[in-house]
């Protein structure tokens, strides 16, 4: 994926000699080798339109002709003579809620699962650590393996030697026993009659809980039962498509206006003859909110040692929605 | 490991390294010809010395083999082309080697001279990738070239090299099996290697080589412990498998000690008279005698060094150490691995399959370890259907009385969804948590009742084949489910369904005698249209109700089996057959007749709903095997433990640091030491018994029991105050008082003597009266005494020093110790000796020369176990009696208790009267307000506690000390340093200034430099838990352990005051 951006089967097919080429240095007899992606790229550059014009000038091949440096240095994930002209760290800490909403609105489970994400192109063999406002929020973490566990585990701080590029820092999880605030509610209304071949249907989405930011990227989806045939709704915010063949409904809100909430309304119509179906669809829910960290994690400094220049930091916050289900 | 292989065939599979049936694709014979020409003009790109031409010609033949043409006539071309310079150009020629070799090996040797030229090429990467390719080779004739490739690189000086070379290894091994003992000689030289990027790739060629030479490892365990989180991760999970079954083989189990405790209900399993024996010797020496079970050192290193790879962003890595801990750790220490697993329920759907499978069989054996986490196992409804049955599973193994209601309700959630064959799994979920919790067995049935009623077939067939399961527990109540039931057969289509619901009103036709027939006539009507399994149980229920009921039935019954007779099916004919003979009696029917009601009518036991996981766990765990549920190719099973523990010198390396062995020795003698010896030390610091034998030492210990106390010592009034009672009644029953001990009596004589006695003093005194005593010999009182108080106290010898220090009236004391053996839990040792201090309650001038001393007697209070037992010295300087002394009004802040002193009637001028109340303090060092009266006067007092006299010491392992530590981390721990005074670096000074700043008892230690105390807080029991660790020099680490983190900050406190003044 970091090769072709979507792993899709033309796009192997089109770049057979490169797969080949990549898993040779992955595997070596059925085991694995090198699985480090950057170290891959360094042994094998990654085809890009500039080199492959490049490639046809020069004649030369995008295959590395130097040993992987990182292989045989102490810090294996980092390759040596790295250079920027600007040097900058950034790191976005994202965070997907993992949720299901009873009937009735009550939360029955809630988790948020985070991950920092780091994108470091700094000069050299920069030593960084982060330290977070809060640590104890964390419950549980899993580390990129730059990161040093003896100073975790005394200081909660985060102290690693990064490696070149975007990489993943740690992934961490905050358990269903501290409270998950819930930023968004839905409302719905839902249900099919038994005598005639119409049912209602009704969702409205609100903002809970988002202090004081915007929900933005809201979509809703959820599978109809068999029995339905069509839908008419009216939305009165953002398009909604319905697929007749795989009974998907999925409705694109967008941004989600406090003073005007959101809306779909309309009616179902049932396959004539069968019965009502007994179970009410589950919503799905996506949304996204911008520079806000749920779980109330804050980074609280990052420190720069073993070289001289001062990089530009940059961290961003963003929390998704997960797994984020409503039962109806 | 459980994710790596799926990894590696993934990979593998789509490389295509040596698989030979890519070469036939039937498609090719159609443009072949076409083929030949474009072979050609690849032939002439090939022989072109441009490699940008040669470049292109490789990169279409690598397509070619991907797309699966036979390439392999171009192989002369493409092999001249093993030398070329260009890198990206060799490496597709090695491609192409790598899969037409074997078919072509005579033109595939004029490659090797190339490759042994590039061993010996400066550049490592060039080494590496020759050696990679030519081990890659499978030609047989070129072994023993190989086999010298592979002999130099493993000592290359690159550590590239040498990995690839300890990956040759399995390549000529699954080539050439013979080289195996040369190759053992590699890989042996190469898990010497210091380097990380080695170890994990000379591992994996052990595994496949030679598993079976555990002994290989011995030398390396500790360095192999000590690099792991440095080893790249595919190494890791290598390296911790094989470890595991290293550990299995050289260590004990550290379960058995729970094992032994906790188990004696599966003890049938075993059925073995060694565990009785054991249980029987157990119970002898209750606390003397059970060797704390010490962990390996190296089996700790293990378990440490892996704990951190929990972490690891590698699911492979993070199952491996699960499994790790599962099959290896302390069932205390099992709990860490739950959180790192559930973390990866997070990631794709195959990681969270072979985790959840893993998961289901952890949850059976140890429930609690997931319980905290039951929401995560809850199902999205747009989870496969596989794992969404997984998850069932689970959550079904953690169901238990207290979640249950939670379940069931999550379930109810469950049946309604869409997806029909999970609904299905969830009836039978709740069937099994009907069965395995008594309580919501009702619930679960009348909701499966109602389930009846469902519009889906499938939803109320599988229900009725629940329902069926459990009506067999107990039918008698259920007849109306049955008749319900009965009436369902209308309706129901599902032959299962239809066969249970026959069944159940078969076997219970005497519930419900009127519908029996009734059914019965309709399923005859309907009877050739049945379906096999229903038709046979049509039968069944046609004979039950011939022999019940045969005035109705008969001939029914009679009409079903002529049907039957007639039926297609061989099994119905030969059931309708057997059963027409076995219950219709005719002339030559034998004498199984008069048993036909018992065969068929008799008790039938109810089936046990249980886990499809439940012997899963002999698998090891994350393996292939345990995936599938049966043995696959290649598994080896996780060996027992062993019972003696084999020699742990083995893994002792000649590395000059490693010293650890000898102090490891003397750390097992400690341990085996008797819990005697230890009293030795413990009460040696009185400095007054350092000689002779322990009972005389003991004795002499008694006697001169005030010795370090101060002339103000509580002792000298309560001994005036003694004698004087005693003189009252007669002067001369010394001689019998002698028997209650010789501690008695020689207080007595002593204060008798002067008030302000002096330790040496009351011991030459002790031996004096001794010695008056008509014709007792030293040695008698002595034994006397000893008995006595051995009859009262538990075998400890430290509860001895303390009830004598603040004997009293001994008839309290017998009272107040009887007590311990029978109210207290038997962990809850009577209180450590320690120097007794006094406290002043009201001094001589304010209560107008009344004066109130109190101390601690660290005895737990004889009325109340949760009260602290307060020893009260009153004593009177006036010159005028005192009359009616006791406690009024007591003013308890909220929720203390205090437990007053029998009134004091008199006492006379110069006397000395000592009193024991309790006072529960409710965990906090808040002083007891009350008032002390006399006929006369009141007194405001408060007794204020300190800390450490808040808790009693109570008695654990080391192993049970570090699992109760481990919980109580966090918030609850407390950690200070300090520097020791000159006064206390000894063993026997620490452990006194501890014990006596605290009521606590130690707990045995297996290192040398830690010092362990445990105690209970008085009121609410919970455990305060003290770590003591010394540094070099007067350094040392503090470190307490409590849920009460008031009482473990002030304890702190007072601890390393008591260690530094």
């Amino acid at each position: 994926q970091d090769y072709f951006g979507v792993c899709s089967e033309v796009m192997i097919k089109d770049n057979v000699v490169v797969v080949y080429e990549v898993l040779e240095e992955m595997l070596d007899n059925g085991f694995p080798l090198a699985t480090e992606s950057n170290i891959l790229k360094e042994l094998i550059k990654p085809p890009t339109i500039l080199r492959t014009v490049v490639n046809t000038i020069t004649g030369s091949t995008n295959v590395g002709d130097q040993l992987p440096t990182g292989q045989l240095s102490v810090v294996p994930w980092r390759r040596t003579g790295v250079k920027y002209t600007n040097n900058e760290a950034y790191f976005d800490v994202i965070e997907e809620i993992d949720a299901i909403i009873d009937k009735s609105g009550s939360t029955i489970t809630a988790e948020i699962q985070g991950v920092i994400d780091a994108c470091v192109k700094l000069t050299g063999m920069p030593d960084l650590t982060l330290s977070f406002m809060n640590p104890r929020l964390l419950d549980d973490v899993s580390f990129h393996p730059c990161v040093r566990f003896k100073r975790w585990e005394s200081e909660r701080i985060l102290s690693f030697i990064p490696p070149d590029g975007n990489f993943r820092l740690l992934s961490y999880h905050v358990s269903a026993q501290n409270l998950v605030a819930i930023p968004v509610y839905v409302k719905h209304n839902i249900s099919f009659r038994d005598s005639s071949s119409l049912g209602r249907f009704e969702i409205t989405v609100g903002p809970k809980q988002t202090m004081g930011k915007t929900v933005e990227g809201v979509m809703v989806t959820s599978q109809m039962p068999k029995g339905v045939l069509n839908m008419t709704l009216t939305p009165s915010q953002g398009t909604h498509t319905f697929d007749p063949v795989t009974k998907l409904l999925s409705w694109d809100v967008g941004k989600i206006n406090p003073q005007k909430l959101p809306s779909l309304k309309g009616t179902v119509s049932l396959q004539a003859g069968t019965s009502k179906p007994d179970e009410n669809p589950t919503i799905n829910l996506q949304f996204k909110i911008q520079q806000l960290a749920i779980s109330g994690l804050k980074v609280n400094r990052l420190d720069m040692y073993g070289e001289k220049y001062k990089p530009f930091k940059g961290i961003k916050y963003m929390t998704k929605a997960g797994k984020f289900q409503v039962r109806t | 490991m459980a994710a790596g292989p799926a990894y590696g065939e993934e990979k593998g599979g789509s490389s295509s390294l040596g698989e030979p049936e890519y070469g036939h694709d039937p498609a090719s014979g159609g443009i072949f010809a076409a083929d030949y020409k474009r072979h050609d003009d690849l032939k002439e790109m090939l022989d072109s010395n441009k490699d940008s031409l040669k470049l292109e010609a490789m990169k279409r033949i690598v397509a070619m083999i991907a797309r699966g043409k036979n390439a392999s006539d171009l192989f002369p071309a493409v092999v001249k082309n093993v030398a070329c310079k260009n890198i990206e150009v060799k490496k597709l020629v090695y491609v192409y080697l790598v899969r037409y070799a074997e078919e072509q090996q005579d033109l595939a040797l004029l490659s090797i001279s190339t490759f042994q030229r590039g061993l010996k090429d400066p550049n490592q990467l060039i080494r590496a990738s020759a050696l990679r390719v030519l081990s890659s080779i499978r030609v047989p004739i070129i072994v023993p070239i190989m086999m010298l490739a592979i002999k130099e690189a493993a000592s290359d000086m690159s550590p590239y090299v040498r990995k690839t070379a300890a990956h040759a290894i399995p390549k000529l091994y699954s080539l050439d099996s013979d080289q195996k003992d040369q190759l053992i000689e590699v890989i042996e030289k190469l898990l010497a290697d210091k380097t990380t990027l080695v170890a994990g790739s000379v591992v994996m060629a052990f595994e496949e080589v030679c598993p079976e030479r555990i002994d290989l490892i011995h030398k390396n365990y500790r360095k192999l412990c000590n690099l792991l989180i440095d080893v790249e991760e595919w190494g890791q999970v290598v390296i911790i498998n094989m470890l595991t079954r290293y550990a299995r083989t050289q260590f004990l189990s550290p379960n058995q000690n729970e094992s032994l405790l906790e188990e004696s209900t599966e003890k049938a399993f075993y059925g073995s008279e060694e565990d009785d024996t054991k249980d029987a010797k157990a119970e002898a020496a209750p606390l003397a005698k059970r060797k704390p079970y010490v962990m390996d050192p190296d089996h700790r290193l293990l378990l440490r060094n892996t704990k951190p790879l929990l972490q690891s962003r590698n699911a492979a890595v993070v199952m491996a150490v699960a499994q790790l801990y599962f099959h290896l750790a302390p069932k205390a220490e099992v709990g860490v691995i739950a959180k790192a697993l559930v973390r990866l329920l997070r990631s794709h759907s195959e990681v969270q399959y072979v985790v959840l499978q893993n998961v289901a069989t952890m949850s059976i054996k140890r429930r609690g370890m997931f319980e905290p986490y039951l929401k995560s196992f809850y199902i999205r409804s747009t989870d496969p259907t596989q794992i969404k049955i997984l998850k069932l599973e689970v959550l079904t193994n953690l169901a238990n009385e207290t979640n249950i209601s939670t379940i069931l309700r999550e379930f109810q959630t469950y049946i309604r969804s869409m997806d029909k064959d999970f609904v299905a799994a969830t009836i039978q979920a709740i069937g099994r948590c009907a069965t395995n919790i008594g309580k919501v067995r009702d619930t679960c049935l009348n909701g499966l009742v109602q389930l009846l009623s469902n519009r889906d077939e499938l939803v109320v067939a599988e229900s009725v084949v629940v329902i069926k399961k459990l009506l067999q527990m107990q039918p008698a109540q259920h007849s109306e489910i049955i008749k319900h039931m009965a009436k369902l057969t209308d309706n129901i289509q599902v032959p299962m369904a239809r066969a249970s619901i026959l069944w159940l009103i078969g076997e219970y036709c005497e519930h419900v005698p009127k519908i029996a027939p009734d059914v019965l006539r309709k399923m005859a009507k309907s009877f050739t249209n049945e379906e096999d399994i229903v038709k046979l149980q049509v039968i069944n229920l046609a004979a039950k109700l011939y022999l019940t009921n045969s005035k109705q039935s008969k001939l029914l019954t009679q009409y079903v089996l002529n049907l039957a007779k007639y039926d297609q099916n061989y099994d119905i004919r030969d059931r309708a057959r057997f059963i027409r003979q076995l219950i219709v009696p005719t002339e030559k029917s034998g004498a199984l007749n008069k048993y036909a009601k018992k065969l068929f009518l008799a008790q039938k036991p109810a089936p046990i709903l249980e886990s499809s996981f439940k012997d899963r766990d002999h698998f090891q765990l994350g393996s292939l095997s345990h995936l599938l549920n049966t043995k696959a190719v290649g598994y080896q099973e996780l060996p027992d433990w062993p019972d003696e523990a084999p020699d742990p010198s083995v893994r002792n390396v000649e590395v000059p640091e490693w010293t650890k062995c000898t102090s490891r020795e003397k750390r097992k003698e400690k341990v085996e030491k008797p819990f005697y010896s230890d009293s030795d030390g413990e009460s040696g610091p009185t400095e007054s018994a350092d000689s002779g034998t322990p009972g005389q030492a003991r004795c002499l210990w008694l006697s001169s029991a005030a010795a370090p106390s101060e002339p103000h010592s509580p002792h000298s009034p309560s001994e005036e105050e003694e004698d004087e009672e005693r003189a009252k009644k007669a002067k001369k029953k010394v001689a019998l008082q002698g028997k209650k001990g010789c501690a008695e009596t020689s207080e007595e004589e002593a204060s008798g003597f002067e008030s302000s006695s002096s330790g040496s003093d009351s011991g030459s005194e002790a031996e004096a009266t001794q010695r008056k005593a008509p014709p007792s010999s030293r040695a008698v009182p002595k034994e006397i005494s000893l008995l006595d108080l051995d009859d009262f106290t538990p075998p400890t010898p430290q509860p001895i020093s303390s009830s004598s220090v603040i004997s009293t009236s001994l008839v309290t004391d017998l009272e107040g110790l009887t007590l311990i053996d029978t109210s207290l839990a038997p962990t809850l040792l009577s209180p450590g000796f320690g120097a007794v201090r006094t406290y002043e309650l009201l001094h001589r001038m304010a209560g107008e020369g009344l004066s109130v001393e109190y101390c601690f007697s660290r005895r737990p209070f004889p009325g109340d176990q949760h009260m602290v037992a307060v020893q009260i010295q009153i004593s009177n300087n006036t010159d005028t009696e005192v009359k009616s002394l006791r406690v009024s009004e007591p003013k308890p802040l909220s929720g203390m208790r205090i437990q007053e002193f029998p009134e004091i009637e008199y006492l006379a001028p110069g006397e000395t009267a000592s009193v024991v109340m309790g006072i529960d303090f409710c965990d906090s060092t808040q002083a007891a307000n009350f008032q002390l009266c006399t006929h006369t006067r009141h007194f405001y007092v408060s007794i204020q506690p300190p800390v450490g006299e808040l808790m009693a010491p109570v008695f654990m392992s080391e192993n049970e000390f570090r699992k109760e530590q481990g919980k109580l981390t966090g918030m609850s721990e407390i950690t200070e340093k300090l520097m020791l005074s000159e006064k206390y670096r000894s063993d026997h000074a620490i452990v006194q200034q501890v014990t006596s700043a605290a009521n606590v008892g130690r707990v045995p230690c297996g290192a040398d430099n830690e010092y362990r105390f445990a105690a209970k807080t008085v009121t609410s029991g919970s455990l305060v838990l003290i770590t003591l660790e010394q540094r070099e020099g007067a350094a040392a680490q503090l470190t307490i352990n409590s849920e009460k983190m008031v009482i473990g900050t002030m304890l702190v406190k007072d601890i390393i005051q008591a260690l530094t003044q």
